[in-house]
């Protein structure tokens, strides 16, 4: 059987170009809001579309007018059933000082993960570069670090000029933009079940070993000690934090003793990544700041113990953060997902 | 690996109602990309020509402040655009392409940032190598980071609202004079037979004149070896014009 589809037309055109009207609208402005009448209206008219098209697929073989519809219901349909629960106002202070850190605990064994292949890695770069002091230029490709620990100290003691003058700002920016490119390029690799995140963190754990062991063996752990902590105390976290995430994505992707379906599990720790990335970022902000204003002076300019003490406590602070910050108000968040157990006692 | 023409996603609604989203192919999403990258830079270069403006405040200042602002603008470019315009970026809007939820919803902001923040494991090793490796392999053609949020990359193309005034409306049709004839034609014609010969009536304008007399007089053909009329009804109608007092019976009960 074909319907008159000419009639057909006739009859509908006027609704649909009603529902067109109505989408494009939302199309336009988004945050409209309708009035209950109009709400309705544009429910009856989705109904008539979807009807309107079962009644073409069924009974005309009309290609046009069948296409035409189907794009105009699956635009309705987005809209129609898009039950989704709408994000709260976002408010900066309460996510960096409860959601972060609560975010992290919840994940703190990816974190001790990500720890101990940097640690690993560490050990296995100082190992090296102990065992095969030649091996210095391929294990540390940079040509500030190339040279002798004891030269490098001695010149930047004896330095008279602030020898950052004038682009210490610039600096900053560069180290911000270099470390967040890094952590997030760390954290996106966990999507390739987590060896592109454990080959990186290994290998920033290589270069951090082999640079330490360098100065130590040159008796220079005092000047390692206050060139690295007053950053490093901030900067090394962040990349582990990467880590974790990027683990955490591998985590899922692997889904070990997780009911869920992939789709499930990806949906589950999407926000998770996000309060993780948006954490470090922000505290590698702070680590460029730190690295440039500070890092970069030594005695006599800075003494060593100020800049260890500074680290130091920096470290304590950040992991105090850490572990307790947004415990107290733990039992309020109605962002944290439900236990399993919760879920099947309801 | 996947058919990049034909690819799409089937949606089934509560009521019931099936209806596909297309689903964009890799080479039209990189040419979106590549618009986006052209965006991206345009904007940047913009920046860097109003940058000494801050000079006043320090060289330093001024550059730390241009390394700052291009860093943003690359990350937030594409997340900031699908949230103000549902799932488009310029690249997208220009070719008519959209990124949605796999179940045909609107985009979260979560989906959003995660399609984006995962880029970093898509660019990989270069110009979105493993990216576009997924795209290809992957049934719905995501790559990865559409893969962890969910998320498709669909097309849009714009159907203007069907119009059939051009086909008959108000014309004589001889055929019609013959209603017992007609009625043998609407009962044996197939769907298929009349969704052809209406199709190309309505596509009639896009084809080179050679094209339209040969396709027309094989439809009319194919029309005659279903029910014939008389001599008196079909002379000095041509081939199209056959066609067309078809489709009006066809169409028209």
């Amino acid at each position: 059987m074909i319907i008159d589809l000419q009639k057909f037309i006739k009859e509908q055109r006027p609704a649909w170009t009603r529902l067109e009207h109505f989408l494009d609208m939302l199309e336009r402005n988004p945050e409209r809001r309708f009035s209950m009448d109009e709400v309705r209206d544009f429910h009856t008219l989705y109904q008539r579309a979807s009807a309107d098209l079962a009644r073409i697929a069924t009974f005309s073989s009309e290609r046009s007018v069948r296409t035409y519809l189907e794009a105009l219901v699956a635009r309705a349909y987005a809209e129609i059933y898009e039950t989704r629960q709408k994000g709260r106002r976002f408010n900066p202070i309460k996510w960096f000082f409860q959601t972060f850190p609560r975010t992290f605990r919840k994940h703190v064994a990816a974190f001790w993960v990500a720890l101990i292949v940097t640690a690993v890695g560490s050990a296995f770069g100082g190992f090296a570069l102990l065992l095969d002091p030649a091996a210095k230029e391929v294990i540390m490709p940079f040509s500030h670090l190339a040279g002798s620990p004891n030269e490098r100290v001695a010149k930047e003691e004896a330095a008279e000029e602030d020898h950052m003058q004038g682009f210490k700002a610039m600096f900053s920016s560069q180290l911000m933009v270099n470390n967040i490119s890094v952590s997030f390029r760390v954290l996106a690799l966990g999507l390739t079940w987590g060896i592109g995140t454990i080959i990186l963190l290994f290998y920033n754990g290589i270069i951090l070993g082999a640079v330490a062991a360098d100065y130590v063996a040159a008796g220079e752990t005092q000047f390692l000690l206050g060139w690295l902590l007053p950053h490093g105390s901030v900067e090394i976290p962040s990349i582990l934090l990467a880590g974790q995430a990027g683990l955490v994505i591998a985590q899922a992707l692997i889904g070990r003793n997780d009911p869920h379906g992939l789709k499930q599990r990806l949906k589950n720790i999407g926000p998770d990544i996000i309060h993780l990335a948006g954490g470090l970022a922000i505290i590698l902000v702070w680590a460029g700041i730190i690295e440039s204003y500070m890092s970069q002076y030594h005695e006599p300019v800075l003494p060593y113990w100020l800049k260890i003490s500074f680290g130091s406590v920096q470290l304590v602070l950040l992991f105090f953060f850490l572990f307790k910050s947004g415990k107290s108000a733990k039992k309020t968040n109605k962002e944290s997902r439900p236990s399993l157990a919760r879920v099947q006692s309801t | 690996m996947s058919d990049l023409q034909t690819q799409s996603l089937t949606i089934r609604t509560p009521e019931g109602i099936v209806f596909p989203l297309l689903l964009a192919s890799p080479i039209t999403r990189f040419l979106a990309l590549f618009i986006d990258t052209a965006a991206v830079q345009v904007v940047v270069s913009t920046l860097g020509l109003l940058t000494p403006l801050l000079l006043p405040l320090g060289v330093d200042f001024t550059f730390a402040m241009f390394t700052i602002a291009s860093f943003v603008i690359n990350i937030a470019y594409a997340m900031v655009l699908e949230w103000a315009w549902r799932g488009q970026t310029i690249g997208k809007r220009v070719l008519g392409m959209r990124v949605m939820d796999e179940n045909g919803f609107h985009l979260t902001p979560y989906q959003i940032i995660i399609r984006n923040l995962l880029r970093f494991a898509d660019m990989l090793p270069l110009y979105y190598m493993l990216g576009g490796i997924f795209c290809l392999v992957s049934p719905k053609s995501q790559r990865l980071g559409d893969i962890a949020a969910n998320t498709v990359v669909i097309r849009m193309p714009k159907f203007k609202e069907p119009d059939l005034d051009q086909i008959m409306e108000d014309k004589f049709n001889s055929l019609a004079e013959y209603p017992h004839i007609a009625a043998r034609l609407r009962q044996r014609a197939s769907q298929e037979t009349a969704g052809v010969a209406l199709t190309a009536l309505m596509r009639r304008d896009e084809l080179n004149p050679q094209a339209r007399l040969e396709l027309f007089h094989a439809i009319a053909e194919h029309l005659k070896e279903i029910v014939s009329f008389p001599q008196e009804a079909v002379e000095g109608l041509s081939d199209e014009q056959y066609v067309r007092n078809s489709v009006d019976i066809l169409y028209r009960s």
